[in-house]
């Protein structure tokens, strides 16, 4: 099982023809990521080879859906152009759509979130500003490495892609059903309440990690949803204890701002939910490893 | 980016926001133009990024232009709650005020969408209405699709309880806002107070604007916005090196790569600092993703230039980065540095995982700097730099 990805998806990359998506592209074709198209209005009807895998290029993702049957396309679009990439997936109603790139405006993200709720939320939004996700040994959506860790029972889900990693090599040894990367941005598809629940319902997972960091109050109303819904243990971590108020920590969404959003906050909350809470990433890999061997 | 009061009234006057005449200067003695291009009469205003400017004096009226270079002088140079004043501005006396109103725009992370806010208990703390009399602070979701028509700004001014005689003025305001907000790529937009006075115009008074810099991109005007003189030079410097860059308070410089790893080092440092006279992180510098050689070295440079720095941590996880080229990186910026002919005398602890990071690790060992030392776990690197801060 897994969530959300499998070795069943067929992938398609919107950007794929520019830099940024033809290297990504290489490396989930080498993680076994079953890629089925490309999406470029100017380069329609051609191809482009992958060291010996002829991917073809798509002029639009409802094209391309209708030829290859794709049900998840990876946005490697410029953040000018992204806000209409992330619309044509919506109006084509594709499953899946995960949006990695960073630095979109928030009117932007905000005005893709709306349409895709008006338009009856067919479409599954991942990100934007995130690496997407995996699940090892499956599929490989967006730009976490695909070699730090194997197949295991751990899912995880992240607002920061470096923690996503560090994390996945902390525990590599036991190994993961998925990890998702759900992005730092102020506005964006999939939450952790999302992701909790679908782990939640993965029989394939046993444990959930849940990696949160400084601003807005997605973590709290996580831990209201653990309390209520999971019964599978859940370790959390929190970045950005030492964060100065009204300063934006790297990720758009990562600010303190007068006396919400805090650290501290979150931490309290999730363990007032029941979530062991590590005051280190290293620590909080301890204390999953820890649970898993009761 | 957060704007002075005149850079919001500017951008409401630009989009049929009502305000009132208002021009900026940093020198007494234009206080006197100014004031006489407005008939000799002007309020002259702290321009200050922080709330309670009148009640700390920083507002006053002038009656003629002699007495508006008296208060720019007495304003200028101001200390208002740790802000130095640089510039006031110098407006337009307001037809005497009946009632005092808030309107806001904003983004609701918690819902994913817009909120208009209205009250009609403006010219106070909306922190503080919301806090004491919710009832009195309507919050209204708006859809970014659907943005604020003539309609939706009518069903604001309703649930906000209007009086019924500035309904409709307070509306066309609201509408007015709203295109502010949108046009120019703002997180909010807010006005207080939003006046209705004694001659039955609806006025925008004093206003807050704080703009996305991720939409730079379709926003050439915005960088003339930006408060230069105000940003702590090495901010500056790493900003003009476009390094995602924030100086704090300690002594231990931080490198790492990704924005969540990079809050989370400078946690696991201020831990460990707890055990060493309680040093903390010197600043966040994250050098994203993919970063190069060049790139470590800039931002070595940078933390390297900050006084306050004793030792430096840099801890990196390979994803898309690999690790010899951030071990390069930090090889070539010493040697930068060295034929620059600064002397670096700051201990550096690295600490690599993930992609290529034997390969990294070897580069290190083989540069052999007598500065650099390794430690290959996060906790480790972390203690050893707090460690090394604390000695010095």
């Amino acid at each position: 099982m897994a969530i959300f990805l499998t070795k069943d998806s067929k992938v398609i990359v919107q950007g794929m023809t520019g830099a940024t998506g033809m290297k990504h592209t290489k490396l989930m074709l080498g993680d076994g990521t079953n890629i089925v198209g490309g999406v470029n209005p100017r380069k329609a009807g051609t191809s482009v080879d992958f060291d010996g895998t002829e991917v073809p290029v798509f002029g639009s993702v409802a094209e391309a859906m209708k030829e290859t049957g794709a049900n998840v396309s990876v946005l490697f679009v410029p953040p000018a152009f992204a806000k209409a990439a992330v619309v044509e997936a919506i109006d084509a109603e594709i499953p899946l759509a995960v949006v990695i790139t960073e630095g979109i405006a928030v009117h932007d993200s905000a005005a893709f979130w709306a349409y895709a709720q008006a338009k009856g939320n067919k479409t599954r939004i991942i990100g934007p500003n995130c690496p997407g996700l995996i699940t090892p040994g499956q599929s490989n959506a967006g730009i976490i490495p695909g070699d730090i860790t194997k197949p295991g029972r751990i899912g995880l889900v992240s607002k920061s892609g470096t923690l996503t990693y560090q994390m996945m090599y902390e525990l590599r040894d036991i190994g993961f059903s998925s990890a998702v990367g759900i992005g730092g941005d102020p506005v964006i598809g999939t939450t952790h309440i999302d992701a909790l629940a679908a782990f939640e319902a993965d029989p394939d997972t046993d444990l959930i990690v849940m990696i949160g960091e400084i601003g807005g109050d997605a973590e709290e109303r996580a831990a209201d949803f653990i309390k209520a819904n999971v019964t599978k243990p859940v370790v959390g971590y929190v970045a950005g204890f030492t964060a100065p108020e009204g300063k934006t920590m790297g990720h758009a969404g990562a600010i303190v701002s007068g006396s919400s959003g805090t650290a501290q906050a979150k931490k309290e909350a999730l363990e007032a939910a029941g979530v062991k809470v590590g005051k280190t990433p290293t620590e909080t890999a301890k204390l999953a490893r820890a649970i898993l061997a009761g | 980016m957060d704007l002075f009061e005149y850079q919001a009234r500017d951008l409401f006057a630009k989009h049929g926001v009502p305000v009132l005449a208002g021009e900026v200067i940093d020198t007494p003695e234009a206080a006197r133009a100014a004031t006489e291009r407005l008939g000799g009469k002007s309020v002259v205003k702290a321009q200050v990024k922080v709330g309670g400017r009148g009640k700390a004096g920083g507002v006053k009226l002038a009656g003629d232009a002699d007495e508006a270079v008296a208060r720019a002088t007495d304003i200028l140079g101001m200390d208002i709650k740790g802000h130095t004043v640089h510039k006031v501005m110098i407006a337009e006396l307001s037809p005497e005020i009946e009632a005092e109103y808030y309107v806001s725009y904003l983004l609701d992370r918690t819902n994913r969408t817009f909120l208009a806010m209205a009250s009609v208990q403006g010219g106070m703390d909306i922190e503080e209405v919301a806090e004491k009399t919710p009832e009195a602070l309507a919050k209204v979701p708006v859809n970014a699709v659907d943005g604020v028509d003539i309609v939706k700004a009518r069903e604001i001014v309703a649930l906000a309880k209007f009086p019924a005689d500035v309904a409709e003025g307070v509306a066309e305001a609201l509408v007015t806002l709203w295109k502010t907000f949108v046009a120019e790529d703002a997180l909010l937009v807010e006005v207080n107070p939003l006046v209705k006075t004694k001659d039955g115009r609806i006025l925008a008074l004093d206003g807050k604007v704080s703009l996305d810099e991720n939409a730079d991109f379709r926003q050439p005007e915005h960088e003339a916005l930006e408060d230069k003189a105000a940003a702590n030079p090495l901010e500056a410097a790493a900003k003009a090196k476009n390094l995602n860059y924030v100086k704090l308070e300690g002594e231990v410089g931080i490198i790492g790569n990704g924005a969540g790893l990079v809050m989370s080092t400078l946690d696991v440092v201020a831990y460990a600092g707890e055990n060493h006279g309680g040093v903390k992180p010197a600043n966040f510098l994250d050098i994203g993703g993919g970063a190069s050689a060049e790139v470590m070295a800039n931002g070595l440079e940078i933390i390297l230039g900050d006084p306050d720095v004793k030792s430096v941590f840099v801890n990196v996880f390979g994803g898309i980065t690999a690790c010899d080229e951030v071990a390069n990186g930090i090889v070539q910026a010493l040697e930068l540095l060295a034929s620059k002919g600064e002397e670096v005398t700051k201990p550096l602890v690295v600490r690599l995982d993930g992609n290529n990071a034997e390969l990294g690790r070897k580069i290190l060992s083989d540069a052999n700097h007598p500065l650099v030392q390794r430690v290959d776990t996060m906790d480790g690197a972390a203690d050893k730099a707090a460690e090394l801060a604390a000695a010095k």
